[in-house]
């Protein structure tokens, strides 16, 4: 992770789920401002995104006034390319229809809109928030303890909060177990070979599909794709009268997740599912970052636990789902309390007791690594002068943060100037400031004229600076194009 | 690793300075006594600064813990203070100082528990006791020295490696 970052216009790379629509880029600077991270330079009148930061939180899609951010997805097309296929729907799913929706008419749904068998995430989130429960108590030795279920704050912590990797929670996300439990029921109910079972996630976000394609934590691939709720929202709106003779022949095959499980959908379910008394539930990406400063100053030492999403009010706050996140969020609340008794029978079920007694199916396969994306130079002395350098630039910065250079504020700028990637005359102030110094360079020399034409008598005043009124005029325009005469001083 | 704190009676000159210029950084941050929104902030800037230059990331830790701690002491306690920076291969200092109410009895204010914030800070969350124990704990090495009714200066080394 040296100086050079490397530029990504995701047009045709696929190394972000967010992309760039790049014929929709007007180059405006809504989404550089709003990055979280600094992702995002505009260049040559078209958003770039910096891979190493990008963190695929949405807010730029959220954000982008020309609907120029994009999110890369799977489709349910690619469903056909299997011989079974499993849905494994966010909880967030739930709340985006009509209240009095039971869950259990959307697994239906699911199997009608082709679907082969449905593995609720609600139910992983069960069974994950025991394990969580397990490993606080096993270990106190780090507190607080980080929610690793939401792929954009566990990569936030890795490039801008690399000392916190740490305090992440070593046990997988609700969707990763609910995957895992997928495969395990599949190769028992069929003979199909692992590969021809495609696993998809019904995702609120972009965060998830990235964690999907290209997971931090784990060697393999066990989920096949990630479906925006966006898209089979109106596939299932159109199968929800099922009878009940049909759901009952449904769910005899299926395990729904409890109401507890299910919450998990909104911010401060997860931290109500496990149930510890100190514990802190945040939501937002902004509101995360503020939470983690405070982690790292020692603050929060007294904490056992923190759910941290990147969306406002949690996953039904992500940007590939369908309603107002304010009313799902009231429907999930609705719905986690109705099905909340069931967290005892889901506890105690076969299902249940048979996968928790894989103890390893719950961790991450690799440890999750610090990606710091702020180190100006791998060399400490190199970056340490880039540093001061870039202190010398800033001080000479308007600190207007207009983002007009394209790079978010002024700050950034200068770090793009020692990192290489910018020049300070991308600084349209410094450029304004430099056209007037060689304009007032110009008017002097325009003035100037040969002592062969004339004008003889005051070229000998001035240049004694006798102070006549005439002399005063002259020293007064000289006097205009300071800015350049003061640049050169302060150098 | 860790001698510990040595204290100093009165403000003296700081005999030392870093080395060479050419490899090290210095910055300075002004803290503002009783502004308790703004606190914190100057330590966001020291933890920013050594995570560009790639500062190893234990020391980053452990300095962001001292620093917030040394920063709220002058938001607690002080009029004003200020927070320098010094960062360079070997390790970094970072010098706390402030115009306050200064430190009676330094080796007393150095035990864990003892605490002269008022009831209205204590019931904020801060002023438990722990400042400078914890700032002693997370450096290397610390000297503090202070005037009563002048003002206190914490100096913190954090050596590399």
């Amino acid at each position: 992770m040296a100086q050079e970052f490397e530029w990504c216009s995701l047009m045709d790379n696929y190394c972000h789920s967010v992309h760039l629509v790049e014929s929709k880029c007007k180059g405006c600077v809504n989404c550089i401002k709003r990055c979280p991270t600094e992702a995002i330079r505009v260049r040559e009148g078209k958003a770039h995104i910096i891979e190493e930061r990008c963190i695929d939180c949405g807010e730029c899609v959220r954000n982008c006034p020309n609907e120029a951010k994009a999110v890369l997805s799977d489709h349910m097309a690619q469903l056909g390319e299997f011989d079974y296929t499993v849905a494994l729907p966010a909880p967030a799913l739930y709340g985006q229809f009509p209240e009095g929706t039971p869950p259990r008419e959307v697994l239906a749904a699911l199997l009608t809109i082709g679907f082969d068998h449905a593995d609720d995430v609600a139910f992983g989130a069960d069974l994950v928030a025991m394990r969580i429960r397990e490993s606080l108590a096993a270990s106190r030795s780090v507190r607080p303890m980080i929610s690793s279920a939401c792929p954009s704050v566990v990569r936030l912590i890795q490039v801008r909060f690399p000392n916190l990797v740490g305090n992440l929670i070593p046990v997988i996300s609700p969707m990763r177990a609910a995957a895992t439990i997928a495969r395990y029921e599949v190769s028992r109910m069929t003979d199909i070979p692992d590969e021809r079972v495609g696993v998809f996630f019904i995702t609120p976000c972009p965060g998830k599909i990235s964690a999907v394609n290209a997971p931090a934590m784990y060697e393999d691939l066990v989920i096949s794709g990630a479906i925006p709720i966006a898209e089979v929202y109106p596939l299932i709106l159109d199968k929800l009268r099922h009878s009940p003779d049909e759901i009952n022949r449904v769910m005899d095959r299926l395990h729904p997740g409890s109401g507890l499980g299910l919450g998990w959908a909104r911010s401060g379910g997860e931290v109500q599912s496990i149930g510890e008394d100190r514990q802190i539930a945040v939501d937002g990406i902004h509101s995360v970052i503020d939470i983690l400063e405070d982690v790292e100053r020692g603050k929060l030492s007294d904490i056992d636990y923190i759910e941290a999403q990147a969306c406002v009010g949690g996953c039904v706050g992500g940007v590939l789902t369908v309603e107002n996140p304010f009313i799902t969020r009231r429907r999930i609340r609705i719905l986690a309390t109705e099905y909340a008794d069931t967290v005892k029978e889901v506890e105690s079920s076969p299902l249940a007791r048979e996968v928790m007694a894989y103890e390893d199916w719950f961790k991450h396969d690799k440890p999750i690594e610090p990606r710091p994306a702020l180190k100006l130079d791998d060399d400490m002395a190199v970056a340490i002068r880039k540093m001061d350098q870039m202190k010398r630039i800033l001080d000479d910065l308007p600190g207007l943060d207009c983002g007009s250079c394209g790079a978010p504020n002024c700050q950034a700028l200068a770090e793009d100037v020692v990192r290489g990637l910018a020049t300070e005359m991308d600084c349209m102030f410094k450029l304004r400031e430099r056209v007037r110094e060689l304009a007032g360079e110009m008017m002097g020399l325009a003035e100037k004229v040969p002592p062969a034409m004339g004008h003889g008598d005051r070229k000998i005043v001035t240049s004694q600076s006798e102070g006549t009124e005439e002399n005063d005029v002259v020293e007064r325009s000289g006097g205009e194009s300071e800015p350049g005469s003061g640049e050169s001083a302060g150098k | 690793m860790r001698p510990g704190c040595r204290v100093v009676g009165g403000l003296t000159a700081w005999p030392l300075s870093m080395t060479d210029s050419s490899t090290s950084l210095r910055y300075q941050f002004d803290v503002s006594g009783g502004d308790f929104a703004k606190a914190g902030d100057a330590s966001s800037k020291v933890k920013r600064i050594l995570q560009q230059i790639g500062a190893n990331p234990e020391i980053v830790r452990r300095i962001a813990v001292a620093c917030y701690e040394a920063e709220m002491n002058i938001v607690i306690h002080a009029d004003h203070g200020s927070v320098t920076l010094e960062a360079g291969l070997d390790g970094v200092t970072v010098t706390v100082e402030d115009v306050g109410p200064g430190i009676p009895d330094i080796e007393q204010a150095m035990q864990p528990g003892f605490s002269t914030a008022p009831d209205s800070v204590r019931e904020l969350g801060f002023g438990a006791g722990m400042g400078l124990p914890n700032m002693k704990n997370c450096s290397s090495e610390m000297v503090v020295e202070s005037e009563p009714g002048v003002g206190t200066r914490v100096r913190m080394v954090f050596a590399n490696g």
